[in-house]
């Protein structure tokens, strides 16, 4: 049982952890589809 | 109607749908529209059949004789404005984009309306009838079978089946898979069952959700599947007890247990689906998590095309050419059908692994099994076990 609830706990850390860092991952679709003179954050 | 055939001919699971099939046609007499199509073509398309396109994709123009700049249309370069809109509409035209993007100078491609039918009619239909003729079998079979028993007298013993980061990379495994099947099915079935149900706004919520459970939760699945694979892959390795297990149906339908390894041949199968449809399911979704990035399907479909796959089932040849989109098209195809399949397997693995088997749950519960229950389903792991405690001396560890 510790098992089971201690994967379920890594399989949440996993989740927040790879969201956390492909946001920084150059790969969204403004990071892909736009240039330097694109300011959508702004 | 194009992957109507080409997923057609891969899986004959869906041989029962009726789709025409690829016509050698001669050319039709176009001269009273100039070589335009006709109304002949546009019926016949519309009756769903196949037809030859190339009369409009290969009439593009031809800047090599283009009237001089002088004359009459010369400015045009030999291409009029409808070959130059056909080389659009066929991606034949050579387009540069100020947008930096991937795709983004495919200006038309008319995968989409194809693969959009295709997604919420047959991969609906047939999926969603694929998981509920499991969960039908399943439970007849409960009904006509009922558990099964350990049949033997329980020891009291237990016998350590699963070490703790045994079951820990299971049930890393398990849960990513179960999160990923809900939240694939929301994103799939919503549109169709949700929306109707609960409205727009209540759907959006849950579809936002469903897509970042679905898109993160998929890092654990792949980690779970690469530590499932090096723990137990020895185990699973094919031996001559997995035939005569397999010939006596794993003396499910009764008539004894026949003898198995740490692993019978019935579990032997689940971990090569589990493996190969979850790493198939893991590169398509890693297709789809990287948008245009990963290109699967032009190369395998050369490579289908090279072996001469589609002429033995008797399809036409897989185009080899694909628009971006029509690649990431074919990658949720592809996507959803594996994890249909996979699903429908491991419904049946967590039926036998619960409900289905007195004992049988321990094994991932606690880690340890009744000792008669392992001498009824595995008696030739115990064997092992006891010969290795035999001659092991006390306080030594295993070399397992």
């Amino acid at each position: 049982m510790k098992a089971m609830l201690s994967a379920f706990v890594a399989i949440a850390v996993i989740a927040v952890g790879s969201n956390l860092i492909l946001q920084d991952a150059g790969f969204s679709s403004q990071d892909r589809a736009t240039g330097q003179a694109v300011r959508l954050d702004d | 109607m194009h992957y109507v055939r080409i997923i057609l001919g891969i899986f004959a699971v869906l041989a029962s749908v009726n789709f025409a099939s690829a016509q050698e046609t001669s050319q039709p007499d176009r001269s009273a529209t100039g070589g335009a199509q006709t109304l002949e073509d546009i019926m016949a398309r519309q009756r769903g059949e196949q037809v030859d396109n190339s009369f409009r994709s290969d009439a593009t123009g031809d800047p090599d004789s283009a009237a001089g700049i002088a004359q009459q249309l010369g400015t045009l370069g030999g291409a009029s404005d409808p070959e130059l809109w056909r080389a659009l509409r066929f991606g034949s035209a050579k387009i540069t984009a100020t947008n930096s993007g991937p795709a983004a100078t495919t200006l038309i491609q008319d995968g989409g309306m194809k693969w959009l039918q295709f997604r919420e009619g047959p991969l609906i239909k047939y999926g969603g009838g694929l998981l509920l003729a499991t969960l039908g079998l399943l439970a007849i079979f409960l009904l006509l079978r009922g558990r099964i028993r350990i049949d033997g007298e329980k020891t009291g013993n237990k016998i350590e089946r699963f070490k703790a980061f045994e079951r820990f990379g299971h049930w890393v495994l398990a849960g990513s898979f179960i999160l990923l099947g809900i939240t694939g099915l929301v994103s799939l079935m919503g549109r169709k069952f949700l929306i109707p149900a609960f409205g727009h706004e209540a759907f959006s919520t849950v579809a936002i959700a469903s897509k970042w459970i679905h898109n993160n939760v998929s890092w654990a699945f792949m980690l779970a599947l690469v530590m499932i694979f090096v723990m137990w892959v020895m185990h699973n390795l094919p031996s001559r007890t997995d035939i005569n297990w397999l010939l006596k149906g794993g003396g499910i339908f009764g008539g004894g247990h026949p003898p198995a390894k740490k692993f019978n041949a019935g579990q032997k199968l689940i971990f090569w689906s589990v493996i190969v449809l979850g790493s198939s399911i893991s590169v398509s979704g890693l297709a789809l998590l990287f948008p245009f990035e990963i290109n699967l399907f032009a190369p395998t479909f050369a490579k289908l095309n090279s072996i001469g796959l589609p002429g033995l089932i008797g399809i036409a040849e897989l185009p080899t050419t694909l628009a971006p989109h029509e690649e990431m098209q074919y990658s949720q195809l592809w996507h959803a059908i594996v994890s249909f399949v996979l699903m429908a397997i491991i419904f049946a693995h967590i039926y036998i692994g619960s409900v289905g088997m007195e004992g049988a749950y321990d094994a991932m519960g606690s880690g340890e099994v009744e000792e008669q229950w392992a001498r009824e389903h595995h008696s030739l792991w115990v064997e092992e076990l006891k010969a290795k405690e035999g001659a092991t001396p006390k306080g030594a560890t295993p070399a397992e």
